[in-house]
Protein backbone atom coordinates (compact mmCIF):
# COMPACT_ATOMS: atom_id res chain seq x y z
CA UNK A 1 0.00 0.00 0.00
CA UNK A 2 2.63 2.37 1.14
CA UNK A 3 4.52 1.24 -2.52
CA UNK A 4 1.48 2.09 -4.45
CA UNK A 5 0.38 5.41 -2.85
CA UNK A 6 4.71 6.45 -3.16
CA UNK A 7 4.70 5.64 -6.38
CA UNK A 8 1.13 7.05 -7.54
CA UNK A 9 3.21 10.25 -6.07
CA UNK A 10 6.46 9.68 -8.16
CA UNK A 11 3.83 9.12 -11.37
CA UNK A 12 2.35 12.66 -10.63
CA UNK A 13 5.89 14.25 -9.86
CA UNK A 14 6.63 13.09 -13.46
CA UNK A 15 3.94 14.45 -15.23
CA UNK A 16 3.68 17.45 -13.69
CA UNK A 17 7.84 17.85 -14.93
CA UNK A 18 6.91 16.94 -18.40
CA UNK A 19 3.47 19.32 -18.98
CA UNK A 20 5.60 21.87 -17.81
CA UNK A 21 6.79 22.03 -21.24
CA UNK A 22 2.98 21.60 -22.44
CA UNK A 23 3.87 22.95 -26.28
CA UNK A 24 6.35 20.85 -26.53
CA UNK A 25 4.97 17.48 -24.86
CA UNK A 26 1.43 18.04 -27.27
CA UNK A 27 3.65 18.29 -30.16
CA UNK A 28 5.55 14.92 -29.50
CA UNK A 29 2.34 13.33 -28.69
CA UNK A 30 0.80 14.59 -31.96
CA UNK A 31 4.53 13.42 -33.82
CA UNK A 32 3.66 10.36 -31.84
CA UNK A 33 0.74 8.87 -33.42
CA UNK A 34 2.03 10.60 -36.66
CA UNK A 35 4.75 7.79 -36.95
CA UNK A 36 2.81 5.27 -35.42
CA UNK A 37 -0.12 5.74 -38.04
CA UNK A 38 2.36 6.09 -41.28
CA UNK A 39 3.55 2.69 -39.99
CA UNK A 40 0.01 0.73 -40.21
CA UNK A 41 -0.66 2.79 -43.33
CA UNK A 42 2.91 1.39 -44.92
CA UNK A 43 1.48 -2.45 -44.08
CA UNK A 44 -2.31 -1.45 -45.15
CA UNK A 45 -0.33 -0.25 -48.50
CA UNK A 46 1.41 -3.66 -49.18
CA UNK A 47 -1.64 -5.89 -48.48
CA UNK A 48 -3.55 -3.34 -51.45
CA UNK A 49 -1.27 -4.74 -53.55
CA UNK A 50 -0.91 -8.54 -52.02
CA UNK A 51 -4.22 -9.35 -50.62
CA UNK A 52 -2.50 -12.00 -48.29
CA UNK A 53 0.52 -12.92 -46.52
CA UNK A 54 0.88 -16.08 -45.51
CA UNK A 55 -2.93 -16.79 -45.38
CA UNK A 56 -3.52 -13.52 -43.50
CA UNK A 57 -5.62 -10.43 -44.47
CA UNK A 58 -5.12 -6.99 -43.94
CA UNK A 59 -6.74 -6.73 -40.84
CA UNK A 60 -5.60 -10.24 -39.03
CA UNK A 61 -1.95 -8.44 -39.25
CA UNK A 62 -3.99 -5.14 -37.64
CA UNK A 63 -4.81 -7.46 -34.72
CA UNK A 64 -1.29 -8.60 -34.43
CA UNK A 65 -0.29 -4.71 -34.97
CA UNK A 66 -2.69 -3.12 -32.72
CA UNK A 67 -1.67 -5.59 -30.04
CA UNK A 68 2.09 -5.39 -29.77
CA UNK A 69 1.49 -1.75 -30.45
CA UNK A 70 -0.26 -1.46 -27.25
CA UNK A 71 2.25 -3.73 -25.28
CA UNK A 72 5.23 -1.78 -26.55
CA UNK A 73 3.27 1.87 -26.06
CA UNK A 74 2.63 0.67 -22.12
CA UNK A 75 6.08 -1.05 -21.54
CA UNK A 76 7.45 1.97 -22.33
CA UNK A 77 5.47 4.29 -20.46
CA UNK A 78 5.96 2.14 -17.68
CA UNK A 79 9.35 1.12 -17.71
CA UNK A 80 10.84 3.89 -18.84
CA UNK A 81 13.67 4.16 -16.02
CA UNK A 82 15.47 0.80 -17.31
CA UNK A 83 15.75 1.96 -20.89
CA UNK A 84 17.64 5.52 -19.56
CA UNK A 85 19.35 3.42 -16.49
CA UNK A 86 22.68 3.94 -18.31
CA UNK A 87 22.86 7.53 -17.30
CA UNK A 88 21.72 6.77 -13.89
CA UNK A 89 25.09 4.79 -13.56
CA UNK A 90 27.13 6.97 -15.43
CA UNK A 91 26.09 9.81 -12.81
CA UNK A 92 26.13 7.72 -10.04
CA UNK A 93 22.68 8.18 -9.14
CA UNK A 94 22.07 4.12 -8.55
CA UNK A 95 24.61 5.21 -5.85
CA UNK A 96 21.46 6.90 -4.22
CA UNK A 97 18.78 4.48 -4.82
CA UNK A 98 21.07 2.46 -3.35
CA UNK A 99 21.43 3.77 0.23
CA UNK A 100 17.41 4.64 -0.20
CA UNK A 101 15.01 1.72 1.75
CA UNK A 102 13.45 0.71 -1.37
CA UNK A 103 14.06 -2.18 -3.48
CA UNK A 104 16.05 -0.96 -6.35
CA UNK A 105 13.81 -2.19 -9.25
CA UNK A 106 10.95 -1.12 -7.41
CA UNK A 107 12.76 2.84 -7.51
CA UNK A 108 14.32 2.60 -11.39
CA UNK A 109 10.40 0.83 -12.42
CA UNK A 110 9.26 4.55 -10.55
CA UNK A 111 12.05 6.61 -11.54
CA UNK A 112 10.21 7.47 -14.64
CA UNK A 113 6.89 7.76 -16.30
CA UNK A 114 6.61 8.93 -20.36
CA UNK A 115 3.19 10.09 -20.73
CA UNK A 116 3.60 11.15 -24.12
CA UNK A 117 3.77 7.38 -25.34
CA UNK A 118 0.04 7.72 -24.89
CA UNK A 119 -0.31 9.16 -28.76
CA UNK A 120 1.48 5.48 -29.62
CA UNK A 121 -1.13 3.78 -26.89
CA UNK A 122 -4.55 5.57 -28.26
CA UNK A 123 -3.67 4.76 -32.00
CA UNK A 124 -2.47 1.14 -31.19
CA UNK A 125 -5.78 0.59 -29.96
CA UNK A 126 -7.95 2.55 -32.76
CA UNK A 127 -6.27 0.01 -34.60
CA UNK A 128 -6.88 -3.02 -32.36
CA UNK A 129 -10.45 -2.26 -32.59
CA UNK A 130 -10.89 -1.24 -36.05
CA UNK A 131 -9.37 -4.56 -36.72
CA UNK A 132 -11.71 -6.57 -34.04
CA UNK A 133 -14.73 -4.83 -35.98
CA UNK A 134 -13.67 -6.05 -39.69
CA UNK A 135 -13.18 -9.89 -38.23
CA UNK A 136 -15.18 -12.15 -38.42
CA UNK A 137 -14.46 -12.80 -34.27
CA UNK A 138 -16.69 -13.68 -31.85
CA UNK A 139 -15.65 -11.75 -29.03
CA UNK A 140 -16.87 -14.46 -26.00
CA UNK A 141 -15.84 -13.63 -22.66
CA UNK A 142 -12.90 -16.10 -22.55
CA UNK A 143 -11.60 -14.38 -25.43
CA UNK A 144 -11.54 -10.71 -24.03
CA UNK A 145 -10.11 -12.04 -20.64
CA UNK A 146 -7.51 -13.53 -22.60
CA UNK A 147 -7.00 -11.05 -24.75
CA UNK A 148 -6.53 -8.60 -21.69
CA UNK A 149 -3.88 -11.13 -20.07
CA UNK A 150 -2.12 -11.45 -23.47
CA UNK A 151 -1.71 -7.67 -23.39
CA UNK A 152 -0.38 -7.70 -19.64
CA UNK A 153 2.18 -10.64 -20.90
CA UNK A 154 3.43 -8.37 -24.05
CA UNK A 155 4.24 -5.46 -21.84
CA UNK A 156 5.86 -7.61 -19.56
CA UNK A 157 7.89 -8.91 -22.32
CA UNK A 158 9.03 -5.54 -23.01
CA UNK A 159 9.60 -4.53 -19.75
CA UNK A 160 11.92 -7.44 -19.45
CA UNK A 161 14.07 -6.61 -22.47
CA UNK A 162 14.65 -3.18 -20.96
CA UNK A 163 15.78 -4.76 -17.51
CA UNK A 164 17.88 -7.16 -18.87
CA UNK A 165 19.60 -3.96 -21.45
CA UNK A 166 19.62 -2.24 -17.79
CA UNK A 167 21.47 -4.64 -15.80
CA UNK A 168 23.83 -4.92 -18.42
CA UNK A 169 24.15 -1.33 -17.49
CA UNK A 170 26.23 -2.91 -14.40
CA UNK A 171 29.42 -4.23 -16.34
CA UNK A 172 29.28 -1.94 -19.58
CA UNK A 173 27.74 1.03 -20.41
CA UNK A 174 26.25 1.29 -23.91
CA UNK A 175 25.03 -1.76 -23.86
CA UNK A 176 21.80 -0.48 -24.16
CA UNK A 177 21.67 -0.42 -27.96
CA UNK A 178 22.32 -4.24 -28.41
CA UNK A 179 18.75 -4.64 -26.12
CA UNK A 180 17.31 -1.92 -28.83
CA UNK A 181 17.80 -4.29 -31.71
CA UNK A 182 15.74 -7.00 -30.01
CA UNK A 183 13.14 -3.75 -28.66
CA UNK A 184 12.25 -2.02 -31.93
CA UNK A 185 13.25 -4.94 -33.91
CA UNK A 186 10.91 -6.91 -32.03
CA UNK A 187 8.05 -4.33 -32.63
CA UNK A 188 8.93 -4.31 -35.99
CA UNK A 189 9.02 -8.09 -36.49
CA UNK A 190 6.36 -9.15 -34.58
CA UNK A 191 3.70 -6.62 -36.81
CA UNK A 192 4.17 -9.60 -39.24
CA UNK A 193 2.60 -13.20 -39.04
CA UNK A 194 5.87 -15.03 -37.65
CA UNK A 195 4.77 -17.77 -40.17
CA UNK A 196 6.73 -15.70 -42.94
CA UNK A 197 9.71 -16.30 -41.04
CA UNK A 198 12.20 -19.02 -41.39
CA UNK A 199 12.44 -21.85 -38.56
CA UNK A 200 15.33 -21.05 -36.75
CA UNK A 201 14.75 -17.30 -36.49
CA UNK A 202 11.05 -18.45 -35.27
CA UNK A 203 12.38 -20.91 -32.90
CA UNK A 204 15.21 -17.88 -31.80
CA UNK A 205 11.90 -15.87 -30.94
CA UNK A 206 9.89 -18.22 -29.35
CA UNK A 207 12.43 -20.13 -26.94
CA UNK A 208 15.15 -17.64 -26.16
CA UNK A 209 13.47 -14.32 -26.51
CA UNK A 210 9.35 -14.88 -26.41
CA UNK A 211 8.52 -12.34 -29.17
CA UNK A 212 6.18 -14.65 -30.47
CA UNK A 213 3.68 -14.96 -27.25
CA UNK A 214 2.89 -11.30 -26.97
CA UNK A 215 0.81 -11.39 -30.05
CA UNK A 216 1.60 -14.11 -32.71
CA UNK A 217 0.08 -16.99 -30.38
CA UNK A 218 -2.39 -14.57 -28.85
CA UNK A 219 -3.79 -13.95 -32.39
CA UNK A 220 -3.44 -17.41 -33.55
CA UNK A 221 -5.89 -18.37 -30.52
CA UNK A 222 -8.79 -15.45 -30.91
CA UNK A 223 -8.79 -15.39 -34.66
CA UNK A 224 -9.26 -19.34 -33.95
CA UNK A 225 -6.90 -20.60 -35.93
CA UNK A 226 -5.01 -23.01 -32.94
CA UNK A 227 -6.31 -23.83 -29.59
CA UNK A 228 -3.05 -25.67 -28.73
CA UNK A 229 -1.82 -26.09 -25.16
CA UNK A 230 1.50 -23.82 -25.97
CA UNK A 231 -1.13 -21.21 -27.80
CA UNK A 232 -3.23 -21.29 -24.69
CA UNK A 233 -0.01 -20.64 -22.26
CA UNK A 234 1.48 -17.97 -24.49
CA UNK A 235 0.15 -15.06 -22.40
CA UNK A 236 1.75 -16.06 -19.49
CA UNK A 237 4.86 -16.67 -21.11
CA UNK A 238 5.92 -12.54 -21.19
CA UNK A 239 5.27 -12.54 -17.18
CA UNK A 240 7.83 -15.49 -16.26
CA UNK A 241 10.49 -13.57 -18.88
CA UNK A 242 9.72 -10.87 -16.64
CA UNK A 243 10.31 -13.24 -13.80
CA UNK A 244 13.73 -14.31 -14.74
CA UNK A 245 14.57 -10.55 -16.08
CA UNK A 246 14.31 -9.72 -12.46
CA UNK A 247 15.86 -12.51 -11.00
CA UNK A 248 18.90 -11.20 -13.60
CA UNK A 249 18.97 -7.64 -12.12
CA UNK A 250 18.70 -8.87 -8.29
CA UNK A 251 22.04 -10.84 -9.26
CA UNK A 252 23.38 -7.83 -11.04
CA UNK A 253 23.10 -5.58 -8.16
CA UNK A 254 25.16 -7.09 -6.20
CA UNK A 255 28.14 -7.10 -9.04
CA UNK A 256 27.78 -3.19 -9.33
CA UNK A 257 30.95 -1.32 -8.90
CA UNK A 258 29.86 1.97 -8.66
CA UNK A 259 31.76 5.22 -10.33
CA UNK A 260 35.13 6.88 -8.98
CA UNK A 261 36.02 5.29 -5.74
CA UNK B 1 27.77 0.51 16.24
CA UNK B 2 30.16 0.07 13.20
CA UNK B 3 32.28 -3.20 13.55
CA UNK B 4 34.72 -3.46 10.15
CA UNK B 5 36.98 -6.99 10.20
CA UNK B 6 39.71 -7.55 7.70
CA UNK B 7 37.68 -5.66 5.44
CA UNK B 8 39.39 -5.18 1.43
CA UNK B 9 37.61 -4.44 -1.79
CA UNK B 10 39.11 -4.84 -5.19
CA UNK B 11 37.77 -3.91 -8.56
CA UNK B 12 38.24 -5.21 -12.02
CA UNK B 13 38.71 -2.36 -14.48
CA UNK B 14 37.84 -3.66 -17.87
CA UNK B 15 39.13 -2.60 -20.63
CA UNK B 16 36.34 -1.02 -23.14
CA UNK B 17 36.25 -1.73 -26.97
CA UNK B 18 34.52 0.77 -29.07
CA UNK B 19 31.78 0.92 -31.59
CA UNK B 20 29.77 -1.48 -32.31
CA UNK B 21 30.75 -4.90 -32.76
CA UNK B 22 33.52 -4.24 -29.69
CA UNK B 23 30.37 -3.15 -27.34
CA UNK B 24 29.11 -6.88 -28.32
CA UNK B 25 32.41 -8.50 -27.89
CA UNK B 26 32.91 -7.01 -23.90
CA UNK B 27 29.76 -8.70 -23.48
CA UNK B 28 31.88 -11.95 -24.41
CA UNK B 29 35.48 -11.33 -23.13
CA UNK B 30 37.23 -8.84 -21.76
CA UNK B 31 40.93 -7.73 -20.94
CA UNK B 32 40.76 -6.40 -16.87
CA UNK B 33 42.90 -5.61 -14.38
CA UNK B 34 42.79 -5.48 -10.46
CA UNK B 35 42.52 -2.77 -8.47
CA UNK B 36 43.11 -3.26 -4.91
CA UNK B 37 41.03 -0.35 -3.36
CA UNK B 38 40.77 -1.36 0.30
CA UNK B 39 43.37 -3.98 1.92
CA UNK B 40 42.38 -5.79 5.29
CA UNK B 41 41.08 -2.94 7.13
CA UNK B 42 39.83 -3.04 10.48
CA UNK B 43 38.55 -0.90 13.15
CA UNK B 44 35.29 -0.43 15.22
CA UNK B 45 33.46 2.72 16.15
CA UNK B 46 31.20 3.31 18.98
CA UNK B 47 27.90 5.18 19.24
CA UNK B 48 28.04 9.17 19.80
CA UNK B 49 31.35 8.45 18.45
CA UNK B 50 32.72 11.20 15.67
CA UNK B 51 35.67 9.75 13.40
CA UNK B 52 37.35 11.73 10.58
CA UNK B 53 38.22 9.32 7.63
CA UNK B 54 41.31 10.55 6.39
CA UNK B 55 43.51 10.05 3.65
CA UNK B 56 44.37 11.32 0.66
CA UNK B 57 42.71 11.29 -2.92
CA UNK B 58 42.12 7.68 -4.16
CA UNK B 59 43.24 6.21 -0.98
CA UNK B 60 40.14 4.14 -0.14
CA UNK B 61 37.79 6.24 1.64
CA UNK B 62 34.90 6.69 -0.63
CA UNK B 63 34.68 2.78 -1.10
CA UNK B 64 35.45 1.96 2.39
CA UNK B 65 32.11 4.31 2.90
CA UNK B 66 30.09 2.64 0.12
CA UNK B 67 31.02 -0.82 1.53
CA UNK B 68 29.22 0.62 4.90
CA UNK B 69 26.31 2.08 3.43
CA UNK B 70 25.55 -1.27 1.10
CA UNK B 71 26.03 0.44 -2.06
CA UNK B 72 29.64 -1.92 -2.88
CA UNK B 73 29.77 -5.55 -1.83
CA UNK B 74 32.71 -6.37 0.01
CA UNK B 75 35.68 -8.47 -1.73
CA UNK B 76 36.14 -10.24 1.55
CA UNK B 77 36.13 -9.58 5.13
CA UNK B 78 32.79 -8.08 7.11
CA UNK B 79 31.18 -4.92 7.96
CA UNK B 80 27.88 -4.54 10.62
CA UNK B 81 26.57 -1.34 11.16
CA UNK B 82 23.78 -1.17 13.83
CA UNK B 83 23.95 -5.25 13.73
CA UNK B 84 22.92 -4.89 9.92
CA UNK B 85 25.51 -5.61 7.62
CA UNK B 86 24.87 -3.58 4.83
CA UNK B 87 24.99 -5.35 1.46
CA UNK B 88 23.14 -8.06 2.53
CA UNK B 89 20.28 -5.95 4.88
CA UNK B 90 20.21 -2.93 2.53
CA UNK B 91 17.20 -1.23 3.02
CA UNK B 92 17.23 -2.44 7.26
CA UNK B 93 20.29 -0.51 7.26
CA UNK B 94 19.52 2.31 5.28
CA UNK B 95 16.08 3.17 7.75
CA UNK B 96 19.20 3.44 10.48
CA UNK B 97 21.63 5.64 8.06
CA UNK B 98 22.55 8.79 6.80
CA UNK B 99 24.37 9.25 4.05
CA UNK B 100 26.02 12.46 2.78
CA UNK B 101 28.21 12.85 -0.38
CA UNK B 102 29.86 16.08 -1.44
CA UNK B 103 30.23 15.22 -4.65
CA UNK B 104 26.94 14.68 -5.89
CA UNK B 105 23.26 15.33 -4.15
CA UNK B 106 21.32 13.02 -3.22
CA UNK B 107 17.81 15.21 -3.53
CA UNK B 108 15.64 15.39 -6.94
CA UNK B 109 17.62 17.86 -9.21
CA UNK B 110 14.08 19.03 -10.80
CA UNK B 111 12.42 19.62 -7.17
CA UNK B 112 12.05 21.97 -5.16
CA UNK B 113 13.98 21.52 -1.55
CA UNK B 114 10.71 21.45 0.34
CA UNK B 115 9.09 19.01 -2.30
CA UNK B 116 12.69 16.46 -2.01
CA UNK B 117 11.62 17.07 1.58
CA UNK B 118 8.23 16.00 1.41
CA UNK B 119 9.24 12.99 -0.77
CA UNK B 120 11.95 11.35 1.71
CA UNK B 121 9.17 11.97 4.34
CA UNK B 122 7.39 9.62 2.29
CA UNK B 123 10.15 7.01 1.69
CA UNK B 124 11.06 6.92 4.91
CA UNK B 125 7.92 6.83 6.47
CA UNK B 126 8.86 9.71 8.93
CA UNK B 127 5.86 10.43 11.23
CA UNK B 128 4.23 13.93 10.41
CA UNK B 129 5.57 15.80 13.90
CA UNK B 130 8.73 14.23 13.35
CA UNK B 131 8.88 15.69 10.09
CA UNK B 132 7.87 19.24 11.13
CA UNK B 133 10.20 19.16 14.34
CA UNK B 134 13.09 17.96 12.58
CA UNK B 135 12.47 20.76 9.32
CA UNK B 136 11.76 23.81 11.98
CA UNK B 137 15.32 22.09 13.70
CA UNK B 138 17.80 22.32 10.34
CA UNK B 139 15.81 25.03 9.27
CA UNK B 140 17.28 26.83 12.06
CA UNK B 141 19.98 25.70 12.31
CA UNK B 142 21.06 25.63 8.64
CA UNK B 143 19.06 28.20 7.71
CA UNK B 144 17.08 26.62 4.48
CA UNK B 145 13.60 28.78 4.68
CA UNK B 146 16.18 31.13 2.31
CA UNK B 147 16.00 28.52 -0.56
CA UNK B 148 13.41 26.12 0.28
CA UNK B 149 11.40 26.69 -2.38
CA UNK B 150 14.14 26.68 -4.81
CA UNK B 151 14.58 23.93 -7.29
CA UNK B 152 17.91 21.90 -6.31
CA UNK B 153 19.32 22.10 -9.53
CA UNK B 154 19.54 26.03 -8.87
CA UNK B 155 21.04 25.79 -5.52
CA UNK B 156 24.58 26.82 -4.71
CA UNK B 157 27.26 24.53 -3.75
CA UNK B 158 26.70 25.19 -0.12
CA UNK B 159 23.29 25.89 -0.48
CA UNK B 160 23.28 22.06 -2.09
CA UNK B 161 25.08 20.88 0.73
CA UNK B 162 23.29 22.33 3.50
CA UNK B 163 19.98 20.85 1.74
CA UNK B 164 21.81 17.51 1.51
CA UNK B 165 22.71 17.25 5.04
CA UNK B 166 19.43 18.30 6.11
CA UNK B 167 17.64 15.59 4.11
CA UNK B 168 20.28 12.81 5.58
CA UNK B 169 18.72 13.65 9.08
CA UNK B 170 15.21 14.07 8.47
CA UNK B 171 14.41 10.57 9.31
CA UNK B 172 16.36 10.57 12.81
CA UNK B 173 19.08 8.18 11.63
CA UNK B 174 21.55 6.65 14.15
CA UNK B 175 24.33 6.94 11.92
CA UNK B 176 25.69 9.77 9.67
CA UNK B 177 28.29 9.29 6.94
CA UNK B 178 29.76 12.52 5.78
CA UNK B 179 31.88 11.71 2.04
CA UNK B 180 34.12 15.20 1.77
CA UNK B 181 31.03 17.67 3.01
CA UNK B 182 33.20 20.47 3.20
CA UNK B 183 34.73 19.95 -0.59
CA UNK B 184 34.65 23.28 -2.57
CA UNK B 185 33.08 25.13 0.08
CA UNK B 186 34.01 28.84 1.12
CA UNK B 187 35.08 29.66 4.67
CA UNK B 188 31.80 30.52 6.15
CA UNK B 189 29.95 28.29 4.76
CA UNK B 190 32.18 25.21 5.76
CA UNK B 191 31.86 26.64 9.33
CA UNK B 192 28.14 26.73 9.55
CA UNK B 193 28.46 23.07 8.36
CA UNK B 194 30.90 22.26 10.81
CA UNK B 195 29.10 23.93 13.83
CA UNK B 196 26.08 22.21 12.98
CA UNK B 197 27.32 18.49 12.56
CA UNK B 198 28.73 19.18 16.17
CA UNK B 199 25.50 19.88 17.35
CA UNK B 200 23.48 16.80 15.81
CA UNK B 201 26.39 14.67 17.24
CA UNK B 202 26.30 16.28 21.10
CA UNK B 203 22.52 16.20 21.11
CA UNK B 204 21.02 13.71 19.51
CA UNK B 205 24.53 11.59 20.00
CA UNK B 206 24.33 10.75 16.31
CA UNK B 207 27.51 8.59 15.28
CA UNK B 208 29.66 10.36 12.77
CA UNK B 209 32.16 8.90 10.53
CA UNK B 210 33.04 11.82 8.30
CA UNK B 211 35.54 11.20 5.11
CA UNK B 212 37.66 14.23 4.35
CA UNK B 213 41.34 15.65 3.07
CA UNK B 214 40.48 19.39 4.55
CA UNK B 215 42.18 18.74 8.02
CA UNK B 216 40.13 21.77 9.21
CA UNK B 217 37.59 19.14 9.08
CA UNK B 218 39.15 17.05 11.58
CA UNK B 219 40.60 19.37 14.04
CA UNK B 220 37.48 21.07 14.39
CA UNK B 221 35.40 18.11 14.54
CA UNK B 222 36.79 14.66 15.52
CA UNK B 223 38.78 13.42 18.40
CA UNK B 224 39.78 10.11 16.44
CA UNK B 225 41.43 9.76 13.30
CA UNK B 226 41.64 6.98 11.04
CA UNK B 227 44.65 7.33 8.64
CA UNK B 228 44.30 5.44 5.70
CA UNK B 229 46.47 5.44 2.35
CA UNK B 230 46.95 3.50 -1.06
CA UNK B 231 43.96 1.07 0.45
CA UNK B 232 45.45 0.25 3.73
CA UNK B 233 45.17 1.32 7.11
CA UNK B 234 48.04 3.29 8.61
CA UNK B 235 47.03 5.14 12.09
CA UNK B 236 43.89 4.50 14.28
CA UNK B 237 43.66 6.85 17.30
CA UNK B 238 43.48 9.94 18.99
CA UNK B 239 44.32 13.25 16.58
CA UNK B 240 46.68 14.16 19.68
CA UNK B 241 48.39 11.06 19.94
CA UNK B 242 49.04 11.51 15.99
CA UNK B 243 50.40 15.19 16.60
CA UNK B 244 52.36 13.52 19.64
CA UNK B 245 54.23 10.66 17.54
CA UNK B 246 55.08 12.79 14.42
CA UNK B 247 55.89 16.37 16.38
CA UNK B 248 59.61 15.05 16.93
CA UNK B 249 60.34 18.16 14.41
CA UNK B 250 60.13 21.90 15.00
CA UNK B 251 60.02 24.88 13.29
CA UNK B 252 62.49 27.68 14.09
CA UNK B 253 61.08 31.03 12.52
CA UNK B 254 63.87 34.23 12.56
CA UNK B 255 63.40 37.54 11.89
CA UNK B 256 66.85 38.51 10.76
CA UNK B 257 68.05 42.51 11.24
CA UNK B 258 69.73 42.02 8.03
CA UNK B 259 70.02 40.00 5.23
CA UNK B 260 73.02 38.21 5.48
CA UNK B 261 73.99 36.29 2.70
CA UNK B 262 74.69 32.85 4.80
CA UNK B 263 72.24 31.91 7.50
CA UNK B 264 72.90 27.88 7.57
CA UNK B 265 73.17 26.71 11.45
CA UNK B 266 74.31 23.42 12.49
CA UNK B 267 72.14 20.41 13.01
CA UNK B 268 68.62 22.66 11.34
CA UNK B 269 68.06 22.38 7.74
CA UNK B 270 66.55 25.63 5.83
CA UNK B 271 63.04 24.85 4.67
CA UNK B 272 61.79 28.41 4.08
CA UNK B 273 63.54 31.76 3.01
CA UNK B 274 62.41 35.34 2.09
CA UNK B 275 64.49 38.02 2.47
CA UNK B 276 65.19 38.52 5.97
CA UNK B 277 62.62 35.78 6.80
CA UNK B 278 63.69 32.25 7.76
CA UNK B 279 62.47 28.89 8.54
CA UNK B 280 64.39 26.43 9.90
CA UNK B 281 63.06 22.79 10.74
CA UNK B 282 65.33 20.52 13.37
CA UNK B 283 64.84 18.28 15.98
CA UNK B 284 65.03 18.59 19.34
CA UNK B 285 66.51 15.04 19.91
CA UNK B 286 69.49 16.46 18.10
CA UNK B 287 69.44 20.02 19.23
CA UNK B 288 67.52 21.67 21.99
CA UNK B 289 65.51 24.69 21.11
CA UNK B 290 67.77 26.92 23.39
CA UNK B 291 70.92 25.38 22.03
CA UNK B 292 69.79 26.38 18.25
CA UNK B 293 68.75 29.58 19.80
CA UNK B 294 72.41 30.54 21.55
CA UNK B 295 73.71 29.85 18.04
CA UNK B 296 72.21 32.21 16.06
CA UNK B 297 72.17 34.60 18.84
CA UNK B 298 75.91 34.21 18.46
CA UNK B 299 76.26 34.59 14.50
CA UNK B 300 73.61 37.48 13.75
CA UNK B 301 71.16 40.13 14.66
CA UNK B 302 67.94 39.17 15.18
CA UNK B 303 64.53 41.35 15.10
CA UNK B 304 61.97 38.33 16.31
CA UNK B 305 62.05 34.56 16.73
CA UNK B 306 59.38 31.89 17.44
CA UNK B 307 59.75 28.22 17.64
CA UNK B 308 56.45 26.30 16.26
CA UNK B 309 54.88 22.78 16.15
CA UNK B 310 54.38 21.93 12.72
CA UNK B 311 51.00 22.17 11.70
CA UNK B 312 48.56 19.09 10.95
CA UNK B 313 48.46 19.01 7.13
CA UNK B 314 52.69 19.06 7.20
CA UNK B 315 52.34 16.31 9.90
CA UNK B 316 50.05 14.36 7.91
CA UNK B 317 52.19 15.10 4.74
CA UNK B 318 55.19 13.47 6.44
CA UNK B 319 53.41 10.41 6.76
CA UNK B 320 52.19 10.05 3.63
CA UNK B 321 55.52 10.86 2.59
CA UNK B 322 57.41 8.30 4.68
CA UNK B 323 54.59 6.18 6.34
CA UNK B 324 57.45 3.67 7.42
CA UNK B 325 57.66 6.03 10.04
CA UNK B 326 54.12 5.08 11.18
CA UNK B 327 54.69 1.52 10.61
CA UNK B 328 57.53 0.90 13.01
CA UNK B 329 55.72 2.97 15.63
CA UNK B 330 51.70 2.67 15.78
CA UNK B 331 50.17 0.40 17.75
CA UNK B 332 47.77 -1.02 15.30
CA UNK B 333 50.16 -2.36 12.51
Amino acid sequence: MHHLSLYLHFVKLRIRAQMEYRLSFLFELFAQSCIAVIDFFMIAILFARFKQLAGWTLWEVGLLYGMIGICFAFAEMFARGFDLFQDNVVRGEFDTMLIRPLDTFYQVFAHQFLLRRLGRLVQAIVVLLIASSQLAVSWTFAKVAYLLVALVGGTCFFIALAVIGATTCFWTVHSIELINIFTHGGLFMGSYPFSIYRQWFRHFFTFVIPLACVNYFPSLFLLGKSASVGVLIAPFVGCVFLGVAMLFWRWGVLRYQSTGH
Amino acid sequence: MIEVRNLSKSFKIYHHRKGFWGTFANLFSRKHRIVQAVDNVSFTVTRGEMVGYLGPNGAGKSTTIKMLTGILVPSSGSVTVNGYIPHRQRKENAKRIGVVFGQRSHLWFDLPVQESFELLRRIYRIPQEQYRRNVAMFDELLELGAFFQTPVRQLSLGQRMRADIGAALLHNPDVLFLDEPTIGLDVVAKSRIRQFIAQINTERQVTVVLTTHDLDDVEKLCNRVILIDDARLLFDGELATLRRMLSKERLLSVDYAEDYPDVRVPHAQITHREGTRVQYRFSPEKIRAAELIGTILQKFRIVDIAVQEPDIEELIKTVYEDNLILRKTSKII
